[in-house]
C-alpha cells in the first residue's frame, strides 16, 4: 500500500508544479522572444531537475515522522544506529549529479543567453539600434539609425533583433522587459549591451529593475513590438514631433521628473549617448567594436565637461 | 553648535512617527518606573548590565533579538499594508519618502539587530557550556560587544525620531547612497549603525573562535566536538573573514560622504560596482554566518528528541566545512546583471550551485537521524520539520537563482524577496525560535509552555505560506521588489493573499509573546521546573550542569570520553558533576561597567558624527579612549571562588537531583 502511495504523491506534486509553471501567463513565463522563451525552457528544466530531490526530501521528511514516532512502538528502533556508508554515498552522489546536470546547463546557457551575444540573425533581416539612458525617474531611448528619441517609450519591428547599448545619466537601474527575457544594469560611465527580440506584435511592460530613489516606482515605459509597416509609420509619427533633442534642452529632461509622460523627439544630436558616457570617463568612450577607449568630440560632452 | 540639527528635522507632522514615538515614550516611561518602583535599579545595573557572565550576556542579546522583530515586523507589516492599497491610483498611505526609510531600515534591522543578536544570543548561552567551559576567552570583550550592538540599535531608532533613516535599500548601493543623491542624514545613520555593531559583531567573533579553539574540556578532541559548537565555530571563523570587509566598504563609502572622496561616485573615476564586490564579499558569507548555526541547533534537537546520535556526524562536520569555504567564492551571483562576460558568471553560478550539495546532505542526515528512531513531537521538533519542508523550497529557488541565464529575468524581482525570506525564515529564524525553545530551561530553570509553542509554528508556518508564495508568483509576473506602487491588477490579488499572510505571522508573534508569558507565570509548577538540569534527556555536556548553571557553569571542568560526552557518561554511569569530589577554588572575571561606557560614548560620537557635531563627536571618542585606558591600567579585574560557596551551590543541586530522582 504504502509503496504505491509514494510515486504516485510524487508525480501528483510534479504535475501540479509542472503545471503551475508552464501553464500560466505570468509576464516571465509567458515569453514572446526568443531570448525569454529559452529562459523560461531553462528555469523549467532546472527546477524539474531540483524537484527529484526536494519532493522525496519533503515527503520522506512527513514519512520518517510519523513512521517513528514515539508513539509508534511497532517501528523499528535502532537507538545507536548513526552510520550507513550506503546512505552516505547515496545522499552525497544524488545531489552531486543533479548540480553536475545544472552546472553544465549554466555553462552552456551563460554562452547562450549572455546578452552581449547578438542573436542569430535570419538571413536579410538587419538589427536595429536602440541606446538606452536611465534618468531620474524616466528611460530615454535614443534611436541612432534614425536619428529620433523618445521617452517612456519604445518601439521596434517583430522578429528583429533589438542591440541596446545602455547607460545611466544618474544612479545605478536596471533595464528590464519581462516578457522579453534579460535585464541589465545601466550605470554611469559605462556601457552595457543587451540583445533582445519579439516574435509576437505586442505591447510590453518594461521597467527599471533596480531601486533607483523616489521616483523608482513610476520609472516605467512601454515596448511596442509592430509589424514592419507599423514601425515605419511609427518612426515617421516620432519624426513628425515639433521636439527635438540637443545639448541645450537635454538638462532640462536629465533633471528629475515623476511619472513622465511619453515624449518623442524628431531629431536627437549624433552623439548624444556616447557623451553621456564620456562625461564620467573625462571624456573617454569605448568602442564596442573595437574595445578601445576614444575621445569623444561632441557638444554634449564638451558641456558636460565644463560643468 | 548643533552640526546640522534643527529642530525641523524632528518629523513633528508625520502622524505614523509622532504616534510611534508617543508610544515608545509611554512604553518606555513605565518599565522605567516600574523598576523604580520595585527598586530594582542595582540589580539590574550589578548582575546584568555590568554582567561579563557569558549566560547572562545572551539573555539580554536574545532580549535585544526580539525587540528587533517587533520593530523590524512593524516595518514589515506597513510595507505588505502599503502593497495592498497603493493599487491603481491609490498612493497609499506611505509616501515614498516614508515608505523606502522603511524598507531600508527593515532589513538592517533584521539582519544585524534581530538574526545577528539572536544568533549571537544562542551562541553565548550555549557554546562556552557545551565545551564544558567556565565562560569565554574574553569575557570583557563580550560584555564590549553586546553593549556596541546594542548602542548601535539605539541608534537605528533614535533616526525614528530626529532625522530620517537611509533611502536607499538594506545595503545602501552607490551612487544612490552617495552625498549627490541623498544628501540627508539617513545614510550617514545607517553607515555609523552598521560599522559600530560590525565591532561588536567582529569581537564576538575573535572571542568564540579562541574560546572553542583555547578552552575545550579535556578530551574533547575536534571531532567529539558537539555539532552546534562546530557551526558556531565555522560561523565565527567566517565572521572573523567577512566582517572586515563590510567595514571597509562602508568606511570607504563614509570617506566619500563625509570628505567628498571618490570611491564609488559616478564621477571622479569612482566605481560603484566596486562597493557591490565588495559589500556582497560580506553580504553572501553573511548569509552563512546566520545559517550555520541555526543547522547546528536543528541538529542537536533532531537527535535529542528522536533519542539516538545524529545521523553521519563526520559528513556533518565536513559539509559544514565545505559550506563554511565555499560561501566566500559566491557572491558574484548578487550581480550578474551588472553585463561581466559569460565565464565569470558561469564560475560564480556554478560555485554557488557546489553548496546545495552540502546543504542537501545536512537535510538527508537529519531525515536519516529521525530514521528508525524514535521522535517525539516536543513544540521543538515542530520547528524542525517545518524547516526541513520549507528549506527545500527555498534552496531549490535559490538554485535557481543561481543560474545566471534565469536570474537575468528573476533578479530583483519578488521572487528574491520570497527566496531568501524562504530561507531566512524556514531556515534561520525556525532554527534560533527552536533553538530558543530548546534551551530555554537551561538558561531559566523552567520549560517553555508547549501548547502555545506549537500554536507559534502553526501561524508563523502557515503565515509564512501564506505571505511569500504569492511573492514567487508575482516575481516571476515581472513585478521589482522596492516599489510603492503600481497599476498592474493581475498583481493586486497577490498582495492581499501577502497581506493576509502577515497577519497570520503576526499572530505567531502574539503567540510566542503569550508563550513567554504563560511559561514565566507558571514557572514554579512542578511539571515546568526543571531541576534535574537535562529535561529532554539531551545529550552534550551542557544539560551535566544544572539549570539555571551557577556561575562558574561546571564545578568540576568534566572530561570528555566521547562524541555526545553527557550521553556516553549517562549510559556508562560516569557523573560527570564529579559531584562530592574535593572542589579548587575558580577563577572568575568581575563584572565591569567599562563594556557599557564605551557603548554609552560610542553612541554619542556616532549620533554627533551623523550630525556633523564635531566638539560632542570628540567628546564620544575621547571617552571612549578614557574608558579603554581606564579599563586596561585597572589589574583588579578578577576573583577566586572560595570552595565553600562552591560546595554550597554544587549540594543543592545534588539535592534537587536526588529529590527528582526519588519523584521518579
Amino acid at each position: 500500500m504504502k509503496k504505491k502511495i509514494l510515486p504516485r504523491l510524487s508525480n501528483l506534486l510534479c504535475l501540479s508544479s509542472a503545471f503551475l509553471l508552464a501553464g500560466c501567463d505570468w509576464d516571465t513565463l509567458n515569453p514572446k522572444g526568443v531570448i525569454g522563451i529559452q529562459e523560461k525552457s531553462l528555469i523549467l528544466t532546472a527546477t524539474y531537475a531540483m524537484l527529484l530531490v526536494v519532493v522525496p526530501v519533503i515527503v520522506l521528511t512527513l514519512l520518517f515522522a510519523w513512521q517513528y514516532r514515539q508513539s509508534n512502538t511497532n517501528a523499528e528502533y535502532l537507538p545507536k544506529w548513526s552510520h550507513s556508508n550506503k546512505i552516505e554515498v547515496v545522499i552525497w552522489v544524488v545531489p552531486s549529479l543533479i548540480i553536475l546536470f545544472l552546472a553544465v546547463l549554466t555553462y552552456q546557457t551563460c554562452i547562450s543567453l549572455d546578452p552581449y551575444r547578438p542573436i542569430d540573425e535570419e538571413a536579410n533581416v538587419k538589427p536595429i539600434h536602440v541606446d538606452v539612458v536611465a534618468l531620474d525617474w524616466k528611460w530615454l531611448f535614443v534611436y541612432p539609425d534614425e536619428g529620433i528619441a523618445t521617452v517612456n517609450q519604445m518601439a521596434f519591428p517583430v522578429n528583429t533583433p533589438v542591440e541596446f547599448r545602455i547607460t545611466s545619466d544618474s544612479v545605478m537601474n536596471s533595464f528590464f522587459i519581462p516578457q522579453l527575457g534579460s535585464m541589465v544594469y545601466a550605470m554611469a560611465g559605462m556601457q552595457t549591451q543587451l540583445h533582445l527580440s519579439s516574435n509576437d506584435v505586442g505591447n510590453y511592460a518594461g521597467e527599471s529593475a533596480n531601486f533607483s530613489g523616489r521616483g523608482f516606482s513610476d520609472m516605467r515605459f512601454r515596448a511596442l513590438a509592430m509589424s514592419n509597416d507599423d514601425y515605419a509609420a511609427w518612426v515617421q509619427k516620432v519624426k513628425a514631433s515639433s521636439e527635438q533633442l540637443d545639448s541645450s534642452n537635454y538638462p532640462k529632461l536629465a533633471a528629475p521628473s515623476e511619472a513622465n509622460p511619453v515624449e518623442y523627439f524628431s531629431h536627437a544630436e549624433p552623439g548624444l549617448f556616447d557623451g553621456i558616457v564620456a562625461k564620467y570617463n573625462n571624456g573617454m568612450v569605448m568602442d564596442k567594436s573595437t574595445g578601445k577607449m576614444m575621445h569623444v568630440q561632441s557638444a554634449m560632452s564638451d558641456m558636460n565637461m565644463k560643468e | 553648535m548643533l552640526g546640522k540639527l534643527s529642530w525641523s528635522d524632528i518629523p513633528f507632522d508625520v502622524p505614523i512617527l509622532v504616534g510611534t514615538f508617543a508610544g515608545a515614550a509611554i512604553a518606555g516611561l513605565a518599565v522605567f518606573g516600574l523598576i523604580t518602583y520595585y527598586g530594582k535599579w542595582g540589580y539590574l545595573w550589578k548582575e546584568w548590565l555590568t554582567s561579563v557572565d557569558h549566560k547572562r550576556l545572551g539573555v539580554m542579546y536574545i532580549v535585544l533579538a526580539l525587540v528587533a522583530l517587533f520593530r523590524g515586523f512593524a516595518d514589515a507589516i506597513m510595507m505588505r499594508s502599503q502593497l495592498a492599497l497603493a493599487y491603481a491610483g491609490n498612493p497609499g498611505y506611505l509616501p515614498p519618502h516614508h515608505y523606502d526609510q522603511i524598507f531600508s531600515a527593515h532589513g538592517t534591522i533584521m539582519i544585524f539587530f534581530m538574526a545577528m543578536a539572536f544568533m549571537t544570543g544562542l551562541m553565548n548561552v550555549i557554546v562556552p557550556l557545551q565545551i564544558g567551559a567556565r565562560d569565554v576567552a574574553f569575557p570583557f570583550l563580550n560584555s564590549l560587544s553586546f553593549w556596541m550592538t546594542t548602542v548601535s540599535f539605539v541608534l537605528i531608532n533614535i533616526s525614528l525620531f530626529i532625522g530620517e533613516f537611509s533611502q536607499c535599500g538594506w545595503l545602501a548601493y552607490p551612487p544612490l547612497s552617495e552625498t549627490q543623491f541623498s544628501p540627508g542624514v539617513g545614510v550617514d545613520y545607517y553607515i555609523w549603525a552598521v560599522q559600530l555593531s560590525g565591532v561588536g559583531t567582529l569581537l564576538t567573533g575573535v572571542n568564540f573562535f579562541t574560546t572553542i579553539v583555547k578552552m575545550r574540556a579535556p578530551g574533547m578532541t575536534y571531532m567529539k566536538m558537539p555539532v552546534f559548537t562546530w557551526t558556531i565555530f565555522c560561523t565565527t571563523v567566517l565572521i572573523m573573514v567577512a566582517f572586515p570587509i563590510l567595514t571597509v566598504a562602508l568606511g570607504l563609502l563614509g570617506l566619500d560622504r563625509y570628505l567628498g572622496m571618490h570611491f564609488f561616485t559616478n564621477d571622479g573615476g569612482g566605481n560603484q560596482m566596486l562597493y557591490l564586490s565588495v559589500i556582497w564579499a560580506w553580504g553572501h558569507p553573511e548569509v552563512y554566518i546566520l545559517v550555520l548555526p541555526a543547522f547546528g541547533a536543528f541538529s542537536e534537537i533532531t537527535q535529542t528528541f528522536s533519542r539516538k546520535p545524529l545521523f553521519g556526524y563526520n559528513t556533518m562536520v565536513y559539509a559544514t566545512c565545505s559550506i563554511m569555504v565555499l560561501s566566500l567564492v559566491v557572491w558574484v551571483h548578487h550581480f550578474f546583471t551588472m553585463g561581466a562576460g559569460p565565464n565569470v558568471n558561469a564560475f560564480f553560478g556554478i560555485m554557488t550551485m557546489i553548496i546545495a550539495i552540502p546543504t542537501g546532505v545536512k537535510i538527508f542526515n537529519w531525515l536519516f537521524t529521525m530514521y528508525k528512531g524514535r521522535v517525539e513531537f516536543h513544540a521543538t521538533m515542530y520547528w524542525v520539520i517545518g524547516f526541513m519542508i520549507t528549506f527545500s523550497i527555498g534552496g531549490m529557488t535559490g538554485v535557481m537563482l543561481a543560474i545566471p541565464a534565469a536570474d537575468f529575468v528573476l533578479h530583483n524581482s519578488l521572487f528574491v524577496i520570497a527566496h531568501f525570506h524562504n530561507v531566512i525564515i524556514g531556515g534561520v529564524y525556525f532554527g534560533y525560535v527552536a533553538a530558543m525553545n530548546f534551551w530555554f530551561p537551561k538558561a531559566f530553570g523552567f520549560k517553555l509552555n508547549e501548547a502555545w509553542g506549537k500554536r507559534a509554528f502553526w501561524f508563523w508556518f502557515i503565515g509564512f505560506y501564506f505571505a511569500f508564495m504569492p511573492l514567487y508568483v508575482l516575481g516571476f509576473m515581472g513585478m521589482t521588489r522596492r516599489m510603492n506602487h503600481y497599476d498592474n491588477p493581475d498583481w493586486y490579488p497577490w498582495m492581499l493573499v501577502a497581506v493576509f499572510g502577515a497577519v497570520l505571522i503576526a499572530c505567531g508573534i502574539v503567540c510566542q509573546l503569550t508563550q513567554l508569558y504563560v511559561s514565566i507565570r507558571d514557572r514554579n509548577l512542578a511539571e515546568n521546573r526543571d531541576l534535574t538540569g537535562d529535561p529532554w534527556n539531551a545529550r552534550t555536556l551542557e544539560w551535566s550542569t544544572s539549570s539555571p548553571p551557577p556561575f562558574y557553569n561546571f564545578a568540576v571542568v568534566p572530561t570528555v570520553h566521547d562524541l555526545d560526552a553527557f550521553a556516553h557518561d549517562k549510559e556508562a554511569g560516569i557523573d560527570t558533576r564529579a559531584a562530592g569530589s574535593v572542589y579548587q577554588p575558580i577563577h572568575m572575571p568581575k563584572n565591569t561597567s567599562a563594556g557599557f561606557f564605551v557603548g554609552a560614548f560610542s553612541l554619542v560620537l556616532g549620533f554627533a558624527a551623523i550630525w556633523y557635531i564635531w566638539w560632542l563627536a570628540a567628546l564620544g571618542l575621547i571617552g571612549v579612549i578614557a574608558t579603554v585606558i581606564a579599563r586596561s591600567s585597572n589589574n583588579d579585574v578578577d576573583y577566586y571562588v572560595p570552595v565553600s560557596e562552591v560546595a554550597r551551590i554544587e549540594n543543592e543541586h545534588t539535592r534537587n537531583l536526588m529529590a527528582a530522582q526519588a519523584a521518579e
